[in-house]
């Protein structure tokens, strides 16, 4: 369903069903609704088998890079020489990002038992689910639903009574965005300042507390139950449009839109009926000016752009943008893009971790020289300028935080020069009329 | 044996063992690439970014220092892409570092400043907005940290944490707020801490000692060997004016990789002292008169030849190799019977966690082995004790400090660097160099003989050691010489 | 408190071990405390306490992996994260204390100062930002007293701060008062969200 909304009929509801449905957090609720059987097959299936099912599920990372689930989880020592571990990535922090936490708060026993069929896969019994701090009310509900599991045997020494060791600690995060970065998230687990890390060595072959670790985001071991479940081919076969992109994908909706919250459709949906049907348009009396798809480290669509595009992997890189973590802002004609663009790259220069030097100083230059156009004291060279530092913040450093803090910046200033322009050269006065 | 593998950088054909990083590759050819976080004592950190090269097939500038070495790789330093992203981080770095280099003790010898002179912009872009403010900290005894000039390499956060091994700096806060901390009351004063100030590659981490001392283009660098303890660390003694006013580590794998201890660091006043003894004394009429080196010499080989009983040498295992076996020979002209002794000042031992066998040393003093393989003991109680009623002492540069005077109820025979009051009764006092005022030698504790150089002049008429023994076994009658000669 | 000082007490025997240090940095910043006639806070690893560390140790392949953990009981504790609470998670885990500085000093949520009882964060990243967050911000200023962003009110209740995106998107604005995460918070209702808690 739209949660908050009630649900659309073009939506295609596989991890978003039971949303709104309180009973489903209880372990007695979740049985009731066919859970853990998807566990209780898998532990009946070799390790290969699984990983083999979801490979041919096309699953990808649904946390913003899309990579290939089970390619990734295969990447894993076979041979196991020392412990293994399974990261649920919760971190969600990417801006226009709400997914994973709705999944946390209706079904925390669906994500459990994709983490359990994952750890098993990979041959983890330990799996750390790192939840970003903030989310207190999610951070509560997988405690009780970790007490539950645990209290029924579903996990353990001895899990679903298979004789298999599969144990679950939440790891709860304490304000930093960027230990969503899956080696920073790993860093913070071990008790570190939340660094991305340089690869190689890459964490399945040297990950959290140098041992094998694979990380994967909340929807994407979510999904993971059902592909078992309904088998890789049905969820293979959830495509609209690229055989590479498949499945169904929860889009974020939110900003100035009619009925902001999480749809469930398939890869391959118009971005267009997404935001006009699903989500009931633009506000009264606005109009459509920019889309950020995925999450606010992707490049702005122009509401020409947004239009034709469709979500998924492939129709996003084809509209200049990224699929990302799916989390899509939409910003009317009342929102002033300078301001805005000012605002995200606040957002990165405030959770840089200050080991790269490009992402470090050129964070917050750019801050500063989107102030000083907003005040009205913008140089006829700013845009240039920005756009250099920009350039020179892609590509450049460990992780892509300054990437995504470059991606909004350049493509507002070629999408919606004139916006910028206005400020320069009016002074003060002029600037924020 | 680990295998090689060929690629090229900037058109050089390059082979070294797989494993190796572009960096490294890159040195085997003569080609530094540029770096600040880099260093090869540390972990590799990679965050600075100044090392970005661009490799042939890779869609983005890869660090030198974090990326390994592949067949047939093809690495480009120089080409457009790589010198616009150093130009770009030179330019980053910058807009919060204070031009104050005409004040900065780094300037001269500073990375930052030296880069930016060979490929950053001739402008920067940032002049209209304030620069980042913290105010000077004092992080230890000889430390202190200028936040403003830091760029953040936390190459002084891994030496305390992965080579020091306790971690008393780290970095706090994060992106442009962040900086190099200390916990609240704690000092960094640790035995090894003031590497860091070396490790530094800006005027960010300096030493107090040296604290607007001298501009580093003034000062002229001698290699030594470190006097303070039996490792053997390889300095460079660095004097202004004839004065050592620095002493930094010179890099040696096999001894002290590139460390020095704080002790060796500081512990260089000695070598300035003034109130050095400035020329040749002999006792006439009971009175110490200066001579000229022949009287002085001639004197000290009547001593030693006169051939009343064996002599007592009292050396210094701070002497050189040179100076301790002239001094054995001298003691074997004087006759069956003759020997000498040494002591040893003592001191807690302080080892560098990360570093296999370096660390600042019980025996405080530099050529222990020297002097055991020279023919002295270490039964300094006995020697001094038949020092008393022996007919000669030959002390070499020892302080006495301690025994009781007389030393001896016959004659002294003392050469050293300055006249300590025991010694005021010596028949003959000959002033001898310092370890910064001559050339010879060390033996370290691992027995490795290591040769230092002359950094400065020595005072009045003062001489080395090893000339001055020399002299007198060559002033001695012809059959004593020869007997000293064959020892 | 210069760091000299701490060099006094700690530095005597010189051989200082991570222990030492810890030992060092405690001793110094509760003895300033002390002088200034602060409370010292209550050790937060006592029997309870340190049952509970390590019940969370257990789950870790190492010690370092209770850190953020044992902050969060420190903060739970005492409101924030003092000099003490760091120097004694840091003798429990085997750390040094300047090492726990950095790590809490990376992450926003561990107050490195002391709050107001109810610390109010709001989300003001752009997608809330165009829903009004601003105003939200504003008015959660003027109701509690708290008068500028990061001061705590006379009255010692309120601490206002804006957060970079607190994952709620879809619910602009959303608002944590302490542990409790409020969404759809509007301008007009923070009056009466303000007297809830009053």
């Amino acid at each position: 369903m739209g949660f908050p909304h009630p649900p659309h009929p073009r939506e295609t509801q596989v991890l978003s069903r039971w949303f709104g449905d309180a009973e489903a957090r209880t372990y007695a609720g979740w049985i009731k609704r066919g859970g853990y059987a998807a566990l209780e097959q898998a532990l009946g299936m070799t390790r290969e088998q699984v990983i083999e099912e979801v490979k041919t599920s096309g699953l990808r990372g649904r946390g913003g890079a899309g990579f290939p689930a089970g390619v990734k989880w295969s990447f894993m020592p076979r041979q196991k020489t020392k412990a293994h571990y399974l990261c649920c990535n919760a971190d969600e922090s990417e801006p226009g990002t709400f997914k994973d936490r709705e999944i946390m708060r209706w079904t925390p026993h669906q994500l459990l038992e994709g983490c359990a069929i994952a750890a098993y896969a990979i041959q983890a019994e330990q799996v750390f689910l790192y939840i970003r701090g903030e989310f207190t009310e999610p951070l509560r509900i997988m405690q009780a639903a970790l007490d539950e599991a645990y209290a029924r045997g579903v996990l353990g020494a001895n899990a679903m009574g298979k004789g298999v060791r599969i144990d679950i600690t939440i790891h709860r995060g304490a304000g930093a965005y960027i230990c969503g970065e899956e080696t920073a998230l790993m860093n913070s687990i071990e008790g570190k300042r939340g660094n991305p890390r340089i690869r190689p060595p890459f964490p399945a072959a040297v990950g959290v507390f140098g041992c094998p670790t694979t990380i994967n985001n909340v929807e994407t071991l979510s999904s993971v139950p059902h592909i078992i479940a309904r088998g890789g081919a049905w969820y293979k076969g959830l495509s609209l449009s690229s055989p590479k992109s498949t499945g169904t994908k929860l889009f974020s909706i939110c900003g100035t839109v009619a009925r902001p919250g999480n749809y469930e459709v398939t890869m391959g949906f118009p971005l267009k009926e997404l935001l006009l049907d699903l989500a009931g348009g633009m506000r009264p009396g606005r109009t459509l000016k920019a889309v950020i798809p995925g999450g606010s480290s992707v490049p702005i669509l122009t509401a020409e752009e947004a239009m034709d595009t469709l979500l998924d992997y492939e129709g996003c890189v084809a509209k200049g943008t990224m699929l990302g973590s799916g989390g899509m802002i939409v910003l009317d004609d009342s929102v002033d893009m300078v301001y805005q663009v000012m605002r995200l790259a606040r957002f990165y220069a405030h959770e840089s971790c200050a080991q790269c030097t490009q992402c470090r100083e050129g964070t917050a230059w750019t801050v500063k020289i989107l102030q000083r156009i907003l005040g009205g004291e913008g140089r006829p060279a700013d845009l240039d300028v920005l756009l250099d530092l920009s350039e020179q913040m892609t590509g450049r450093t460990i992780c892509v935080l300054s990437d995504s803090c470059a991606a909004p910046v350049v493509s507002a200033i070629r999408k919606f020069r004139p916006e910028f322009e206005r400020y320069l050269g009016h002074g003060k006065a002029a600037a924020r009329a | 044996m680990s295998d090689l593998v060929k690629l090229t950088i900037e058109g050089h054909e390059v082979e070294a063992p797989a494993g190796t990083s572009i960096l490294e590759a890159a040195k085997l050819v003569g080609i530094l690439i540029p770096h600040y976080c880099y260093h090869p004592a540390l972990p590799v950190a990679g965050s600075c970014r100044m090392c970005l090269v661009e490799v042939e097939k890779s869609p983005k500038p890869q660090p030198a220092c974090a990326t390994p070495i592949t067949p047939g790789m093809v690495v480009r330093v120089a080409s457009d892409v790589a010198r616009a992203a150093r130009r770009a981080v030179l330019e980053f770095l910058l807009i919060n570092h204070p031009l104050d280099c005409p004040i900065c003790d780094q300037a001269g010898e500073c990375e930052l400043q030296d880069y930016t002179h060979e490929e950053g912009r001739a402008a920067g872009r940032y002049a209209d907005y304030p620069k980042r403010y913290n105010p000077v900290e004092d992080f230890g005894p000889d430390v202190l940290y200028v936040p403003n000039r830091c760029i953040l390499c936390t190459r002084c956060v891994r030496f305390m944490e992965n080579v020091a091994q306790e971690p008393t700096l780290n970095v706090s806060e994060r992106g442009d707020r962040a900086r190099i901390g200390v916990f609240p009351g704690a000092a960094l004063d640790h035995p090894w801490a003031g590497n860091v100030v070396d490790l530094c590659p800006v005027g960010s981490l300096l030493s107090k000692d040296f604290l607007n001392k001298a501009r580093v283009w003034d000062l002229d660098k001698t290699a030594s060997v470190c006097g303070g303890c039996t490792q053997g660390c390889n300095i460079t003694l660095e004097t202004r004016d004839n004065a050592v006013v620095r002493v930094k580590p010179r890099p040696n794998m096999a001894v002290n990789r590139w460390f020095i201890c704080d002790e060796g660091r500081l512990g260089y006043a000695w070598l300035n002292r003034a109130d050095r003894i400035e020329a040749p004394l002999v006792r006439e009429g009971g009175r110490l008169v200066p001579v000229e080196w022949e009287v002085a010499l001639a004197r000290a080989a009547e001593l030693v030849g006169a051939g009343d009983g064996p002599a007592v040498g009292l050396v210094s295992p701070g002497a050189s190799c040179e100076a301790l076996e002239a001094a054995a020979r001298v003691l074997a002209a004087r006759g069956e019977g003759s020997a000498g002794a040494f002591r040893v000042r003592q001191g807690p031992e302080r080892p560098l966690a990360g570093v296999p066998d370096l660390a600042l040393r019980a025996e405080r003093a530099p050529n222990v082995a020297g002097a055991l393989a020279a023919g002295f003991g270490r039964d300094w109680d006995a020697a001094v004790a038949r020092a008393r009623a022996a007919g000669l002492v030959l002390v070499l540069d020892e302080s006495l400090a301690g025994l009781a005077e007389p030393v001896t109820d016959g004659a002294l025979l003392y050469i050293g660097t300055v006249l300590p009051e025991t010694a005021r009764g010596a028949v003959v006092i000959l002033p001898c160099t310092n370890v910064a005022e001559e050339e010879g030698s060390f033996v370290n504790l691992r027995g490795l003989r290591q040769r230092y150089a002359q950094a400065r002049t020595p005072p009045g008429m003062a001489r080395p050691a090893a000339w001055i023994l020399d002299a007198i076994l060559a002033a001695l009658p012809a059959r004593a010489a020869r007997a000293g000669g064959r020892a | 408190m210069s760091a000299a000082d701490g060099a006094g007490t700690g530095g005597a025997g010189g051989a200082g071990g991570s222990g030492a240090g810890a030992r060092t940095g405690a001793a110094a910043t509760a003895r300033a405390r002390a002088e200034h006639g602060v409370a010292v806070l209550p050790a937060v690893f006592g029997d309870e306490g340190r049952r509970k560390l390590d019940a969370i140790l257990a789950r870790y392949p190492a010690k370092s992996g209770a850190l953020l953990p044992a902050l969060w009981m420190v903060q739970e504790a005492h409101g924030w994260v003092s000099p003490e609470g760091m120097a004694e998670v840091a003798a429990v885990l085997g750390l040094t204390p300047a090492y726990v500085k950095g790590v809490v000093t990376f992450y926003t949520m561990y107050h490195q100062h002391p709050v107001g009882k109810y610390f109010v964060q709001v989300c003001t990243t752009t997608p809330c930002n165009v829903c009004g967050a601003e105003d939200v911000v504003a008015a959660f200023l003027k109701a509690t007293g708290a008068g500028a962003l990061g001061a705590t009110s006379p009255d010692g209740l309120w601490t206002v701060v804006e957060s970079e995106c607190l994952g709620a998107c879809g619910f602009a604005t959303p608002v944590m008062i302490n542990d409790d995460f409020i969404e759809g918070v509007t301008a007009e209702s923070v009056p009466a969200l303000v007297a809830r808690y009053r």
